[in-house]
């Protein structure tokens, strides 16, 4: 019985135990406890779903007993339950990270608040990737937006508010487009349901309602995505956000955004109807690589590695969309391969980073000069994850890139080939900055001496940083479930 | 206290029928326009328009944060707390019919139950987020 229910529950655990989390504001760590076993408990039902549906196919899961196309349906394929496990697993490492960070970064009569609204959040991002309905995804896309302008806000930095306050403003910007988006395909087909969608979108194509709606849904999607030059938001709300929270919405938020564009592009309204009819291939792929380029020297010139890190993350936005305007099954496997080596990736650089902010209190390159020396695990870990942004052959990075070039070889495009390798240069510099301050300079004169991050912090940062290098070597789960995601994507609704 | 007789009358005379409305909105939703959200809306406004009134310290002495902010949880598990009972009486998450023997009135009980629950999350929101403005809700941190 427990099975049948697997994709309500996903859902439903966190946003049962977020408003459980409100009566606990006394007892701060017990929220924290409860917070932890949801989000394990999340992470086996993704587990079970993802097997369910390799093994099975998909799974439709009408709420309310109504059938789809009428109700609301969950529907779980290889794509979306790929997606699914990504952020519960996330989620599920966080959470010991979490305890320490977030006592020191949040007052104490908030903590529990901060825990309901991680949960909201959470619960929020499993939505939009488990939900077959439009109109659900606009509405899961709201409930994760204002949990975490929430969570934002409670940075210690008072800019975390001007932070917050502009994420908002882009981000309902940027759900309003969708909802208009979803609004004019509901007005030409009279459904919701994606699958349904899809097939009643072909009769009404060659209208400029439907094109109107491709318009709207693509920008409003890419600003959530942070799509250069859309991404505006981002590396504040990265920035001064409470470090468990830029770990957290870093290796999850944008890569949900990923996939509900993919879904749009390639399930909804097609293959030829996104690359053939419309030339989304030539808008893409531009801002993709504009989106590689500039944000990535940008980063190399951050005082701020919080901020530099952001900054990445939106060069990173820009490889997963260069390797979707392919349109070809090597460029999506490359999309939905970096979806989730960029999360663990960069979850292992975020962890690392609030780490060393834990102990030194500054995101500085400067105040992290000669850390290396008291924090020889910490940085170690840093360096491993750095390597995997980069794409340092036998890390999850390289995997990605590698597939990136054969995509690019594929399409005949040489140029991006190279200029693959020479923006992997780029993050080697920025990358190399913080590793040089902390490896090669001496601690400035003054600086209170530091003990190695305590085992809290420091299990998780390592369970992601090897990960990171045991996903490039040893690549049958994220290459297969890539490939399978891939051809489904391709095939659009089966 | 107050000088403004005509308005101390007047919502005197209108906070009960607004309630009154309330009532009826929520409790009417499934078979004409309303239900939990637009009945919750109305609730909290008889209590705004109380508390701008009679004073903000009047309205918390006789609802204080503490049980709205519990009561807007309670309302999101009881909304909840439906769907889950009706999964475990053998439906899917929601699917009211199988709560009772007889699945009209189950179907009714559901939808009741449900609404209630988004009414009172929806109005102590409300009220929450008018408690916030009017900045009292943590005395003690006025200063920041």
């Amino acid at each position: 019985m427990i099975e049948h229910h697997l994709p309500a529950l996903q859902v439903l655990l966190p946003l049962f135990a977020a408003p459980l989390l409100m009566f606990l504001v006394r007892w701060p760590t017990l929220a924290w406890a409860v917070t932890t076993a949801v989000c394990w408990a999340a992470l086996l039902v993704s587990a079970l779903l993802l097997e369910a549906v390799w093994a099975g196919g998909p799974i439709s899961y009408a709420h309310g007993g109504w059938e789809p196309p009428y109700g609301i349906e969950y529907r779980v394929d290889t794509v979306n339950a790929f997606v699914l496990l990504i952020i519960s697993g996330i989620s599920a490492i966080v959470m010991p990270f979490a305890r320490d960070s977030v006592e020191q970064e949040v007052p104490r009569d908030r903590i529990a608040w901060f825990y309901t609204a991680f949960l909201l959040a959470n619960a929020g991002l499993l939505g939009i990737a488990i939900t077959g309905d439009a109109f659900n995804i606009f509405v899961f896309f709201e409930i994760s937006a204002i949990a975490s302008y929430a969570l934002i806000a409670m940075g210690r930095d008072r800019r975390a508010l001007l932070a917050s306050f502009t994420y908002l403003i882009m981000g309902t910007i940027g759900t309003t487009f969708l909802l208009i988006g979803i609004g004019f395909l509901y007005m030409m087909t009279g459904t919701l349901n994606l699958a349904d969608l899809a097939e009643r979108l072909p009769a009404v194509h060659d209208t400029s309602t439907i094109r109107a709606a491709f318009a709207f849904i693509a920008v409003g999607v890419s600003l959530k995505l942070a799509l250069f030059p859309l991404h505006l938001w981002l590396p504040n709300a990265y920035t001064y956000a409470p470090s468990m929270v830029t770990v957290f919405l870093a290796a999850t938020a944008t890569k949900v955004a990923i996939y509900v564009l993919l879904r749009f592009f390639y399930s909804v309204f097609g293959v030829e109807f996104s690359f053939g009819v419309l030339p989304m291939g030539y808008v893409l792929m531009p801002l993709a690589l504009l989106g590689i380029l500039i944000p990535s020297i940008v980063a190399t010139f951050q005082a701020d590695v919080k901020r530099m890190l952001a900054y990445s993350s939106v060069a990173q936005v820009g490889y997963i969309i260069l390797g979707f305007s392919f349109a070809s099954t090597l460029g999506l496997m490359a999309a939905m391969l970096h979806l989730f080596n960029h999360a663990i990736t960069k979850a292992a650089l975020f962890m690392a980073l609030g780490a060393i902010v834990y102990r030194i209190g500054s995101p500085r390159i400067d105040a992290m000069a000669g850390i290396a020396r008291d924090m020889p695990w910490t940085m170690a870990a840093f360096v491993v994850g750095g390597l995997s942004l980069i794409g340092v052959p036998l890390t999850a990075g390289f995997i990605t890139k590698w597939h990136l070039l054969l995509a690019a070889l594929e399409a005949g495009l040489w140029p991006i080939a190279v200029f693959l390798l020479a923006t992997s240069l780029i993050a080697l510099i920025y990358i190399g900055r913080v590793v040089e301050a902390a490896y090669f300079r001496e601690r400035p004169a003054g600086a209170v001496p530091v003990r190695e991050a305590h085992p809290a912090l420091l299990l998780p940062t390592w369970a992601l940083a090897l990960a990171s290098v045991v996903f490039g070597i040893h690549t049958a789960l994220p290459i297969g479930a890539a490939a399978r995601a891939a051809e489904l994507l391709l095939g659009g609704y089966p | 206290m107050n000088p403004h007789i005509v308005l101390r009358v007047g919502a005197k005379l209108l906070i009960p029928v607004i309630v009154l409305f309330g009532l009826y909105v929520q409790f009417h939703g499934e078979y004409s326009p309303g239900g939990g959200f637009q009945a919750g809306i109305i609730f909290a406004a008889a209590l705004i328009l109380y508390a701008l009134i009679f004073g903000l310290e009047t309205v918390q002495r006789a609802v204080p944060p503490g049980a709205v902010h519990a009561l807007a949880g309670l309302g999101a598990l009881l909304y909840m707390s439906i769907g889950i009972w009706s999964m475990l009486a053998g439906g899917n998450f929601l699917e009211y019919k199988v709560l009772l023997a007889d699945a009209q009135r189950a179907e009714i009980l559901g939808i009741i139950l449900i609404e209630l629950g988004v009414g009172v999350t929806v109005a102590t929101v409300a009220i929450t987020l008018f408690y916030s403005f009017a900045g009292r809700m943590r005395p003690e941190q006025d200063g920041g």
